[in-house]
């Protein structure tokens, strides 16, 4: 079992999730670079949080077309688990592999804190190891993490329970207090209509150990662990 | 070569004086660009002739400083073969003018100097003062500095982990924006300015050269006055994206043994980076100017040679080794061009369109740079305020609400939550707390982290201040269980021709040299900011201290935050109630006056080594240093902090509000599990501790105070800044 993880220009939290991947895997991944066009045979794609080309142009807008995506988009197609963090959720929605788009913040600032996130589904291969309904803690670190799609769009999100994560109080409940950026519906996670591809604004590799502060993030990765070994 | 028969009219900032030298040194009149190099190398900015005489006083060695003040940052052993370097620098003057633009190359410059010398970056911090609240300029200028701050190091990925704030109608005119960076390098692996050796490459790498920041460095070395904002043109424009793209392509050229010698580009542009290197290898440049990779057309010598434009460094290789390192460069889609050479000639040559531009000897062009003794008075002793000569609030827990409320102790929250402070997954402590802690990636140990200064007792006492600030520094590492190690520090003051500002800045230097000799903590890099005035008034004297130190394990170590219920509440040091230049004095009984706390050295260290013995030890649970509103506000943020209150039942000998709002030096909080063990350790090491309540409840009790909700706590700390900048 092997993962891999897209480094483009001014990704910065490529090493962040290299650390937890190893440390759930037993094996350092691939740091694949953007310009390569093809990626090694892995069980399992990370893109990372960063500011690929600055945010240039739109968060996430220039990486999608960088040469290494295409084969990215083929392997998810094809049904290879992929992962993107936070600006790794901007590019895999701009890159169409998952609906909706990330907009500035309703409050306009750059938003750094934990959040409670309530799981939505416990049943894919990266959130095997957490429960439905249960409520975690990580953080979110970003300006552009305001999902939004059209409401044709969203109902079939809900429909197919396309959502795996949600913004949310203590308790589970959901309310605008509880939104660090105004998403839609909360929404904190997708996933795609074959439940392989998630994107997702929170970091659960910033709260993977303990001396960090907590551990929920550490779930997804021993779930991408157990699930690429199987 | 032109020249000017006679003597020019705009002497661009140099002294009649100053220009006669300059004569000497050519021995005939420099040209428009020659003189426009001389005028930024002898500018306050780059030449610290105000300061050097006393910056020379402080101490800078010890068996941990592997790099003292010189370089462009400052470097310490924290063994296993890593070094931690880092330095402090302002940009106070372009913030001003341009808050996010400012604040952003301030820190796109600290990262720099220390990515130059070979470090990887792994934390930022900040001190930053802004006028009045009530002033109309202050909202947008905390607006603007904090996202240029965050919009940098975000867009990088280096953590911005802490840092202090101050508002105070002084700056209204001149806020303060000083940021600090520290890295970790192999001891093995540190690159220095020196263009050691003659027929090498000199090569430009980073963004193209254009117009902005021209004469920057000559900007932040006058007065503002009422047309300041006509400055704009000088400030520079950052792209943290091309930095990040020169971290990583510097990183990876560092990992070669290919750099004979590497200085970033910074005030005074190409300038001052090839005159060091070549002054400092002794060795001569000569640059072809028409290589520079420009931005725009129709740019001049001058242009090029001042230009402060951002995310550029000046590197000497091996010879031979530039097509390999071109290849990096290219990788990361940067500039890369060779411009020149060195040779033995000690001249900086300037080739332009085939003709010599200019021709200086370095030597004489650093080594005949003004230093000027300039004139001070002392600040005159203030008189010491007794407690009872300050009135006592009606309600001690209505006064603690306010103080906790106030612009100067409130929770910087809003400020720090728009940094990204967890990005490189070791952020042990984050802000908020004492001193940020930043694990050493990939080890057990970790780096404390403070910046601190209390203008207010440097205004009333420069040396007692001077000794305070690096004491309070030193204080908030110690207070999380490190072994502070050494200082930078950044000495923001106002025009250093007027002997009464001169004094405040000799005063300071003084005091502060005393205390890094007592607390073994040397100055090993720093950056001095003068002539922060705007028509003829200065900002109160503000020499901020960064304090670095080392925990060897960081899961040993303490937090501010109170823990088990019951546990034994104790204050370590003397409480004698100084409200004297105190925050509650100055905020709630007519003003800020007298004379501020004393500082002793001894004491200090005895306390701060015992306190740090005993988290060490285990038997220290939670830490807090006292400062700013004394007892009670650190008691109500060790609440706040961790969600629960104490009953603190101490009936103090002297007047309560003194007790609980006094200033007294080298203090902390502690809690403990095991009281009499503490007390007979004390006892063992000469230091006084007080016994004084229990942790427990969800309220705070003080004497002479009913109880007050943490919840209530919480919400007056939390309320302040988020409702003033959401107001218009």
């Amino acid at each position: 079992m092997s993962a891999a993880v897209i480094v483009f220009p001014g990704s910065n939290c490529d090493r962040d999730v290299a650390v937890s991947l190893e440390a759930a895997m037993g094996r350092a991944p691939y740091m694949v670079w953007h310009g390569d066009s093809e990626l090694p045979d892995v069980d399992l794609i990370v893109v990372p949080g960063g500011f690929s080309y600055g945010d240039y142009l739109r968060s996430g807008a220039m990486a999608a077309n960088s040469p290494v995506m295409r084969e990215v988009v083929a392997r998810a197609n094809a049904g290879t688990p992929t992962l993107g963090i936070c600006n790794g959720f901007q590019v895999l929605t701009e890159c169409g592999l998952l609906p909706g788009v990330l907009m500035r913040n309703a409050s306009l600032k750059f938003v750094c804190r934990d959040v409670d996130l309530r799981v939505e589904r416990a049943d894919t291969v990266f959130t095997r190891h957490y429960r439905e309904g249960q409520v975690i803690r990580i953080p979110v670190a970003h300006h552009d993490g305001n999902y939004f799609t059209d409401p044709d769009t969203l109902k079939a999100l809900e429909d197919n329970r396309q959502v795996a994560f949600r913004y949310c109080a203590p308790d589970g409940s959901l309310s605008e207090d509880s939104n660090p950026n105004g998403s839609l519906a909360n929404i904190a996670g997708v996933l795609n209509a074959g439940g392989n591809v998630l994107g997702m604004m929170p970091h659960p590799e910033r709260l993977a150990e303990a001396l960090l502060g907590g551990t929920d993030g550490a779930p997804m990765f021993a779930s991408l662990a157990e699930a690429v070994a199987a | 070569m032109s020249q000017t028969a006679t003597r020019p009219d705009d002497l661009m900032g140099l002294s009649e004086d100053e220009y006669d030298t300059i004569l000497d040194i050519m021995g005939r009149a420099p040209n428009f660009t020659e003189l426009s190099i001389f005028s930024v190398m002898w500018s306050e900015h780059c030449s610290y002739k105000s300061s050097k005489f006393w910056l020379k006083t402080l101490p800078t060695e010890g068996p941990q400083v592997i790099q003292g003040p010189g370089e462009n940052a400052g470097v310490i052993d924290i063994g296993d073969g890593l070094a931690a370097i880092f330095k402090i620098e302002s940009h106070n003057h372009p913030s001003f003018i341009e808050p996010y633009q400012g604040a952003a190359t301030g820190v796109g410059g600290i990262l720099r100097d220390v990515f130059t010398m070979g470090a990887r970056p792994v934390a930022n911090m900040n001190a930053l003062r802004f006028g009045s609240p009530d002033h109309p300029k202050t909202r947008h200028l905390v607006d603007g500095v904090v996202a240029g701050i965050g919009g940098y190091g975000n867009c990088i990925g280096v953590p911005t982990v802490g840092g202090e704030v101050n508002f105070d109608p002084a700056y209204n005119g001149n806020i303060l924006v000083n940021a600090m960076t520290v890295g970790i390098a192999n001891t093995d692996k540190i690159f220095y300015s020196a263009a050691a050796g003659t027929g090498l490459p000199v090569v430009y790498v980073g963004s193209k050269t254009g117009r902005d920041g021209i004469h920057g460095a000559t900007m932040a070395s006058a007065e503002f006055d009422d047309d300041s904002a006509e400055k704009r043109p000088t400030v520079q424009v950052g792209d943290p994206f091309t930095e990040k793209l020169l971290l990583e392509a510097c990183l990876e050229l560092m990992a070669t043994d290919a750099i004979v010698a590497i200085q970033d580009m910074g005030a005074a542009g190409l300038t001052s980076s090839s005159v060091e290197m070549a002054s400092k290898g002794e060795v001569g440049i000569t640059l072809t100017l028409d290589d520079v990779p420009m931005r725009e057309t129709g740019m001049q010598p001058f242009e090029l040679m001042l230009s402060e434009s951002q995310e550029r460094m000046l590197m000497v290789l091996k010879p031979g080794r530039e097509d390999e390192a071109r290849a990096i460069f290219e990788k990361w889609e940067l500039d890369f061009a060779v411009i020149g050479e060195t040779n033995d000639s000690e001249r900086l040559v300037l080739m332009w369109e085939g003709e010599v531009a200019a021709d200086i000897p370095v030597p004489p062009l650093v080594a005949a740079a003004p230093e000027y003794e300039r004139p001070w008075t002392a600040t005159p002793p203030r008189e010491v305020v007794s407690p009872d000569a300050v009135p006592a609030p009606m309600d001690p827990g209505a006064a603690l609400l306010t103080l906790i409320e106030s612009p100067d102790l409130c929770s910087r929250r809003w400020i720090w939550e728009q940094y990204d402070h967890m990005v490189m997954g070791d952020t042990v402590g984050r802000p908020g707390g004492d001193a940020a802690l930043v694990r050493v990636h990939g080890t057990g140990k970790a780096l404390a982290i403070s910046t601190d200064c209390t203008p207010r007792y440097v205004e009333a006492n420069p040396v007692e201040g001077g000794k305070q600030a690096v004491a309070e520094a030193w204080r908030n590492v110690t207070a999380t269980g490190a072994t502070p190690l050494a200082v930078t520090n950044n000495l923001n003051f106002g025009n250093p021709e007027r002997p009464e500002i001169m004094g405040q800045l000799v005063g300071a230097v003084q005091g502060m040299g005393a205390a890094c000799t007592a607390l073994d903590s040397p100055v090993v890099s720093g950056n001095v900011s003068l002539y922060n005035e705007t028509n003829g008034a200065a900002i109160l004297p503000t020499p901020v201290i960064g304090c670095v130190g080392l925990l060897d394990d960081v899961t040993t170590r303490a937090s501010a935050a109170f823990g088990d219920d019951g546990e034994a509440v104790f204050v370590v040091g003397e409480t004698t109630g100084w409200l004297g230049c105190s925050i509650y004095q100055r905020d709630m009984a007519g003003g800020s006056a007298g004379a501020p706390p004393p500082v002793d050295l001894d004491l200090e260290r005895r306390n701060g080594d015992f306190v740090r013995a005993g988290i060490l030890s285990g038997r220290i649970s939670a830490c807090h240093d006292v400062s700013d509103g004394g007892l009670a506000v650190a008691l109500a943020e060790m609440a706040i902090a961790g969600h629960t209150g104490a009953e603190i039942d101490h009936d103090p000998a002297i007047p309560v509000h003194a007790w609980l709002f006094g200033e007294d030096q080298a203090r902390y909080v502690v809690t403990t599990g095991d009281p009499d063990g503490l007390e007979a350790a004390a006892k063992a090491a000469g230091v006084p501790v007080n016994r004084i309540g229990r942790v427990g409840g969800a309220a705070l009790t003080l004497p002479g105070a009913g109880p007050i909700s943490v919840a209530s706590l919480r919400e007056a700390h939390e309320r302040w800044l988020p409702e003033y900048m959401a107001s218009r």
